[in-house]
């Protein structure tokens, strides 16, 4: 039996090492081929790039090379996939190679499209890619004050990226002794200052205490660099000296390519994580369409149930577990306290008073998604 | 007028309900309507408030069971 995983994010990546240990006898006698194909021989921790963004972090601790986290049973290419070809059981890759499999697994991710917001790009700084984290870190370091405008393009990777932001501005200002002359203001998309009404209750007195100002119902539309505005779907234009997003998101361009599914995003079956209209068609992390945040804890959580179905598909025939919605996400309440959010479809989030410990924990976690994605923890 | 592009937003914390509308009216063509489901009794106040100060249309909005549907319509 042929498994092909495409994509070495969080989830292929813990998909592809969970079916290695799972399947180690089957592996070794032949009866089952695992192979991952990804676009580069990196792999980064995504989360680093806000501590990058502060000078926290530097980008050469965000990366180790992909085949060393992977199990030795696992067959490892970088050759991108540039054509789905699922009535056929195949895939093409960059490189021309085929790849006949009985299982693929569909795990390409997401990325930043911040030239679909017109101006966005000359207007704007942001941190979702090493370069434009350090772009940022020195923007941060030579501003002396004035207004800085944080909005949020929609959809978004890492939900909670946003509060963070603003907690980790108010911390670093405050360092440099320059807080008082920072107008910090956020924007955000809906009608509450998060998405999640647990972290939106609890971050909006800890804005109010901090002096950090908001506005809710707000889109980003367009940017005016030239004049420094930042316009809105809802119709409002916000003057800035320093203006930073979230960028929208998108799928892969190969996904929207292959019309497997709208804006990149795949129709997912939200328990089986099955392909919508192909049984043998598995799709894990950000290139799902499930309503569910995009990140590397849904994706960690997702890639364990995937797994674990797809080894009892080989040993027994069916699989065993359902995709609960289950999603662990650290929120970083500044430089020294962070709180956590857990919830699954059923269970709403229920939010902690932040601490310094669970902040000691992030920053453990930081060194422990090695362990992480290498699927032992 | 094509039928209306259903969002499955039922049983979701986050990214959420209204979050999910104004991801695909992003993607959607002027004159697309949009139907979205939703267990959060919070969306019947926030999607028509968000809709509003758009300027986009609201079709109609019902509870069927314990799941709301609102049915809008992009308008620019």
């Amino acid at each position: 039996m042929k498994i092909l995983v495409v994509g070495g994010g969080t989830a292929g990546t813990i998909v592809a090492n969970n079916l290695a240990r799972r399947l180690t006898a089957e592996t070794r006698s032949g009866k089952v081929h695992l192979t991952m194909l990804s676009a580069s021989d990196r792999h980064m921790y995504q989360p680093g790039l806000l501590y990058v963004a502060f000078g926290q972090m530097t980008p050469d601790q965000l990366y180790r090379d992909q085949a060393s986290l992977l199990e030795p049973t696992i067959d490892f290419y970088v050759d991108p996939v540039k054509k789905f070809m699922l009535d056929k059981n195949q895939v093409m890759t960059e490189g021309g190679k085929i790849h006949n499999y009985d299982i693929l697994v569909i795990a390409t991710g997401s990325r930043i499209v911040p030239d679909e917001t017109p101006g966005l790009t000359e207007g704007a700084e942001f941190f979702y890619t090493e370069e434009s984290a350090v772009k940022l870190y020195k923007r941060l370091r030579e501003f002396q004050g004035g207004r800085v405008a944080v909005a949020i393009g929609v959809p978004h990777k890492c939900p909670v990226a946003p509060v963070e932001l603003m907690f980790s501005l108010h911390d670093y200002f405050k360092a440099r002794g320059i807080r008082d002359k920072v107008h910090l203001k956020y924007y955000y998309p809906i009608g509450r200052i998060h998405t999640i009404e647990a972290v939106a209750k609890w971050a909006k007195p800890e804005f109010d205490s901090l002096g950090i100002e908001y506005e809710t119902l707000f889109n980003i539309k367009e940017v005016d660099a030239k004049n420094k505005i930042v316009k809105s779907e809802e119709g409002i234009d916000v003057e800035y000296d320093l203006l930073i997003v979230v960028p929208q998101h998108r799928g892969m361009e190969v996904i929207e390519r292959d019309n497997l599914g709208e804006g990149g995003w795949i129709p997912t079956d939200r328990h089986s994580l099955a392909m919508k209209g192909h049984d043998n068609v598995y799709v894990v992390g950000d290139t799902t369409n499930l309503p569910v945040s995009k990140t590397g804890s849904a994706a960690h959580f997702q890639a364990e149930v995937l797994a674990e179905n797809i080894a009892s598909i080989v040993k027994i025939g069916a699989p065993v577990r359902d995709y609960d919605g289950k999603i662990y996400c650290f929120i970083e309440a500044g430089r020294d306290r962070a709180t956590y959010s857990m919830f699954d479809y059923e269970t709403p989030p229920d939010l902690k008073p932040p601490s310094k410990p669970m902040h000691w924990f992030k920053l453990s976690y930081n060194q422990m998604y090695w362990t992480s994605v290498r699927g032992l923890l | 007028m094509s039928e209306a592009k259903i969002i499955d937003a039922r049983d979701t914390f986050c990214p959420g309900p209204l979050m999910e509308l104004i991801s695909y009216m992003k993607r959607a063509n002027v004159g697309d309507e949009l139907e979205l489901l939703s267990t959060d009794k919070g969306s019947v106040n926030d999607v028509p408030e968000w809709i509003a100060k758009v300027g986009h249309e609201l079709i109609s909005s019902e509870q069927v069971g314990n799941v709301w549907h609102i049915k809008v319509r992009k308008t620019k």
